[in-house]
């Protein structure tokens, strides 16, 4: 069977990891590459880098980067943030990610997952959706820039529409339940999750495994993405995967 | 993993232009060979003892690029030949008689249709498409290609929305199962082939890709 899939998330900022993982073995807390290798012998099954670099002269660092991460791990490795044209998405692929992930720019240019699908193929196009529940109704928002700016999307029209464009994955961050570490947003995951063909990653929420099993269980996620329960040496990956394992659930151990 | 005195493997990895092979290049490098990225069939010698085809896009283009370079030729002379041949991807696809994806033929070298996954369902879920992430390989055959590996299955990782069906018994090397068992990777003397992806399956893709090169050396 097809396991569950833990993702573990670095945000990259000018190169550097941004609130570096907290393992002992590590002698660089800042280095990506060397967080990249930690996570691959705790057995994570993907990893994402996301560029909070504000500036664009960041990009090259990140290729940079990329190119080391991928010369030294071989599991898949998606990267997003900032990536605004094809040409941007193929410079990305060249230096070695799997997969892009695209937030704001499909949004306002919905083409460029139709034309990035069709060139690099809908394996490599996740797109990032970050949700906020609409208050007091059972209806999610579409927001961009860091849950900053609310938008017209309906949050199932857009998962729907994506998928049409030629989206191969959905990576579904609840705004609501990002950094509050008191569990994934399940209904929101559920929804998009039946409404779209497609895997869905589940983000935002994540303080202890049982969250986890909820958003998998409940939410039917395909994977699920985190960062600070394993960035901070809370759990490891290995942990999280036998908890999900006694809960039923398939996944690589 | 890495061999540091024993001699390499030199490995002929065909760039048709399609993405990029730094992965494949590597975990190559790392399971013990000496790796040469080839644009061209006539840049492929007799002194390369593998080659790779990593198949990634869409089997149209990949069929296009194919033909129009040649590779088709030297792929078909070279599995007839039964020299050491291991194809990832669209690269094991590509070698049976005809694809659904853009109803395309395939270089036809086995007897064996790509399909695409139908809906199923699975514990009462829609199963996803592609399927995508890691699997179970359970292997059917035996033998030095799968030293230091699992008989009973060893996880490796998938992208794929395909699969090839009706598949010669006697060539599928493993199975896996996503809604029903689809095979995973055939073998036929010294021509491996696989729909998962070695070089993305961290140490059991990297033994695997090692046993070939070691079957490539012998």
């Amino acid at each position: 069977m097809l396991s569950v899939r833990i993702i573990p998330c670095l945000d990259v900022k000018a190169g550097r990891v941004v609130k570096g993982l907290q393992f002992e073995q590590l002698r660089d807390v800042g280095d990506p590459v060397e967080a990249a290798r930690a996570y691959q012998e705790q057995g994570a099954d993907e990893l994402v880098f996301l560029d909070i670099t504000a500036s664009s002269d960041g990009r090259n660092i990140m290729h940079e980067v990329v190119e080391r991460t991928a010369s030294e791990i071989f599991m898949p490795l998606t990267v997003g943030g900032g990536l605004r044209s094809v040409e941007d998405i193929r410079a990305m692929l060249n230096a070695g990610a799997d997969k892009v992930s695209l937030n704001t720019a499909a949004i306002q240019n919905p083409d460029l997952v139709l034309q990035a699908a069709k060139k690099f193929g809908n394996q490599c196009i996740v797109v990032a959706i970050d949700a906020r529940r609409e208050p007091g109704t059972d209806s999610w928002r579409v927001y961009t820039h860091g849950g900053r700016n609310r938008t017209d999307l309906d949050v199932l029209d857009w998962a729907k529409r994506v998928v049409e464009l030629g989206a191969g994955e959905i990576l579904l961050t609840s705004m609501d339940c990002d950094g509050m570490q008191s569990g994934y947003d399940i209904e929101l995951t559920r929804r998009v999750s039946e409404a779209a063909s497609v895997p869905v990653i589940a983000s935002g929420g994540a303080g202890n495994l049982d969250h986890l099993v909820d958003v998998v269980r409940d939410g039917k996620a395909s994977a699920v993405l985190a960062a600070s329960i394993f960035h901070f040496g809370t759990y490891t990956i290995r942990q999280a995967k036998e908890k999900l394992r006694d809960a039923g659930m398939p996944v690589r151990l | 993993m890495e061999q540091s005195c024993a001699k390499k493997t030199r490995v002929a990895l065909i760039d048709y232009g399609m993405g990029n092979l730094r992965s494949v290049a590597r975990a190559l490098e790392k399971s013990g060979g000496a790796v040469r990225l080839v644009c061209d069939p006539r840049e492929v010698t007799d002194a390369d003892r593998a080659l790779v085809f990593p198949g990634q896009g869409a089997i149209v283009d990949c069929m296009d690029c194919l033909k129009r370079t040649e590779f088709a030729t030297l792929i078909r002379e070279w599995i007839a030949a039964d020299r050491p041949f291991f194809g990832v991807c669209l690269g094991l696809q590509a070698l049976f008689e005809h694809s659904e994806e853009g109803n395309c033929a395939g270089l036809g070298i086995f007897p064996g249709q790509v399909r695409r996954f139908a809906p199923m369902e699975e514990n009462g879920r829609a199963l996803k498409i592609p399927h995508m992430g890691w699997n179970t390989a359970v292997f059917r055959q035996k033998g030095p290609l799968l030293e230091n590996l699992r008989p009973e299955g060893e996880d490796f990782y998938f992208v794929h929305s395909y699969y090839v069906d009706a598949v010669a018994s006697e060539m599928v090397l493993c199975e896996t199962c996503y809604g029903e068992n689809f095979v995973s990777g055939i073998q036929r003397g010294r021509c491996i082939a696989t729909q998962f992806h070695p070089e993305k399956s961290q140490a059991k893709g990297l033994q695997l890709y090692q046993n070939f090169l070691h079957l490539a050396e012998n």
